[in-house]
């Protein structure tokens, strides 16, 4: 029972941060109709900064820490507005295939700049928040992952408000809705674009820095493997639906800590792929997503 | 191409003639010159899902692996069995090997593209792209995980069949299927439903069947493909075959112009001999690389290569 609930944690953990991620992914989907590939690497990004400012702030200070994911978070809400505004915004109305495909070379171009500048070797990710395991009646939880959790669940509270109550978030749910009548009712459709990829960055770039914290270990291409799953736990969710998307990586990441805690621990990760595929066959739309019939 | 099986013939006859010369050319050469002829086999065969009938396809690298490692596996193990000791075999002998280990590779990626196709076909866009690269990596960790076949240390010690003349001549019979396949009365059915699939459906297409032909043609090249690859390196491992490598492919087939058979050998030449042009800014050429993947489908989003252009479906929303 204890080992239950262990792993439970541990997938909880491990969810919150796909949850995070994936919030990025269904936002973009939502607004532009593109799977962003790129996302994954401004989540690499995010760990980086995070990695460099635990150079300047002091190391396991709650407010030090604080100070790096605020730093990281802005970063990359800025290097996310910049790649929709030099790489998606000119071919905002191609066919999808031709936007797919930029998104992927957006995403080689950070990853091969990351290894020149940061080098391919991994390195150390400094504790920035103070750590501490206890245990709780054969239970051990590190304060990592609880802070994995109290994040993340704040992030998504505080989205859910954003997308649900302001005038931006009516605004991104009208684009997401309709492009087309959204303009005609006055929405600036690029700021809603910019805004909506500065948000899923800040998202990536807190699950980048919450993900170091518990593997800290951190390479170039360490978004390749997370990115691939939260997309499928988007899917999961629904795409475009973004409590979906937090369903969809807490399913994820608890099924994939089981059968990582199983004897099938070596196709840890190909579950996520059978997941994604069984998903697509039986319930295209997701879990929480609706149907549509596409129509002539 | 008013003959095509007279410009096969020719194809083969100069296959033949490069490879009775191959030992004038620098090994080097002909090393990139190998790599070149696989990459083109790939993209030309991916090309008849992604360009000719319009499916996204991520997975390819997928069925190159099912390929290379089961012709490997018949040249290492079925093999011996079969012609005795193959470093000692006459030269006869060691191509009915190689042919059987290819046909063997070849039919089982052709099957997994089968068996991948049917349920995931009937998805669209970026749906599909996503479900094979899905089956992409679980083949991918299948093969880490069956001790027999290596493991996550792959297969090694596979006999150095390749030469250039099985590439070239795999490479022209690969561009005459496909050229053919897309030429004929049948294959009309390949364009009609990447232009218009709901149209297609109307006038009574099978489009899912259209579909999965060109899944399975194209699985079964990119099987010779990874057959030729295995016995070329002489091992492999699971690593080779990643999602990276299927991106590859994608984007020869993309800047080629969809569909353009020629566009697609010229990309594919040129991107394969793109990092050797680069080697001595080895640090920078990645970078440049995916720069210009990115301009290209900026200022030219109907390929680099394509000059009547594609005419993408706008989809209305």
């Amino acid at each position: 029972m204890s080992e239950f609930l262990q792993q439970l944690l541990n997938g909880l953990s491990l969810g919150a941060i796909y949850a995070l991620i994936a919030l990025g992914y269904t936002m973009v989907y939502g607004v532009l109709r593109f799977i962003n590939f790129a996302h994954a690497d401004v989540f690499m990004v995010g760990a980086f900064i995070g990695y460099y400012m635990g150079r300047i702030v002091p190391e396991g200070t709650i407010w030090g820490g604080t100070i790096a994911l605020a730093v990281a978070m802005l970063g990359c809400a800025l290097l996310g507005i910049l790649i929709e505004r030099f790489a998606y915004r000119p071919l905002r109305g191609a066919a999808t295939l031709n936007v797919l495909i930029t998104a992927i070379g957006v995403s080689l171009l950070l990853e091969y700049t990351g290894q020149v500048f940061f080098g391919a070797a991994p390195r150390v990710f400094p504790p920035l928040f103070p750590a501490k395991m206890f245990n709780l009646g054969g239970l051990v939880i590190s304060t990592n992952q609880l802070l994995v959790i109290f994040v993340a669940t704040l992030l998504m509270v505080a989205l859910q408000f954003i997308v649900q109550k302001t005038k931006i978030g009516t605004a991104m749910r009208a684009v997401s809705l309709n492009p087309k009548a959204a303009q005609l009712v006055g929405v600036n459709i690029d700021v809603v674009i910019s805004f909506t990829f500065g948000l899923g960055s800040a998202l990536a770039a807190a699950g980048g820095i919450l993900y170091a914290l518990n593997y800290p270990s951190i390479d170039p291409l360490m978004g390749v493997m997370p990115g691939l799953k939260a997309f499928v736990a988007a899917i999961l969710g629904g795409i475009g639906n973004i409590p979906g998307a937090a369903l969809g990586g807490l399913l994820l990441g608890t099924v994939e800590t089981f059968v990582g805690g199983s004897r099938f621990s070596t196709y840890k990760d190909a579950i996520a792929f059978a997941i994604l595929i069984i998903i697509l066959l039986f319930r295209p739309a997701g879990l929480l997503g609706r149907f549509t019939v596409e129509k002539v | 191409m008013p003959k095509p099986h007279l410009a096969l013939l020719g194809a083969l006859l100069v296959a033949f003639g490069i490879s009775h010369f191959s030992g004038a050319i620098d090994p080097y050469h002909l090393d990139v010159l190998t790599g070149v002829g696989i990459n083109v086999l790939l993209a030309v065969s991916l090309n008849l899902v992604n360009g000719f009938t319009g499916q996204f396809s991520l997975g390819h690298a997928g069925f190159m692996s099912v390929g290379a490692y089961l012709s490997a596996a018949v040249s290492l193990f079925l093999a011996p069995q079969l012609f005795g000791d193959l470093t000692s075999a006459g030269a006869l002998q060691q191509g009915l090997a190689f042919l059987l280990a290819l046909f063997v590779g070849g039919l089982c990626a052709a099957l997994a593209g089968l068996v991948v196709g049917v349920p995931s076909l009937r998805l669209r866009g970026d749906y599909l792209a996503l479900v094979t690269l899905g089956f992409g990596e679980i083949i991918r960790v299948t093969f880490q995980n069956v001790p027999s076949l290596g493991g996550a240390l792959g297969l090694h010690g596979i006999p150095a069949f390749t030469s250039i003349f099985w590439v070239l001549a795999s490479v022209a019979i690969a561009i005459f299927v496909v050229t053919c396949l897309v030429h004929s009365t049948y294959g009309r059915g390949f364009l009609a439903t990447r232009d218009d699939e709901i149209a297609s459906a109307a006038v009574g297409l099978n489009t899912t069947r259209y579909k999965i032909v060109a899944f399975v043609v194209a699985a079964f090249f990119a099987g010779i493909a990874g057959g030729l690859y295995g016995h070329f390196k002489q091992s492999i491992t699971p690593t080779a075959f990643d999602f990276a490598k299927s991106i590859e492919i994608v984007v020869m087939v993309i800047l080629g112009g969809m569909g353009n058979t020629v566009g697609v050998i010229i990309a594919a030449i040129l991107l394969t001999l793109l990092p050797e042009l680069l080697r001595p800014i080895a640090e920078y050429r990645m970078i440049i690389y995916s720069l210009l993947l990115i301009l290209l489908m900026i200022l030219r989003p109907q390929g680099l290569l394509n000059i009547r252009g594609l005419s993408p479906r706008k989809h209305p929303s």
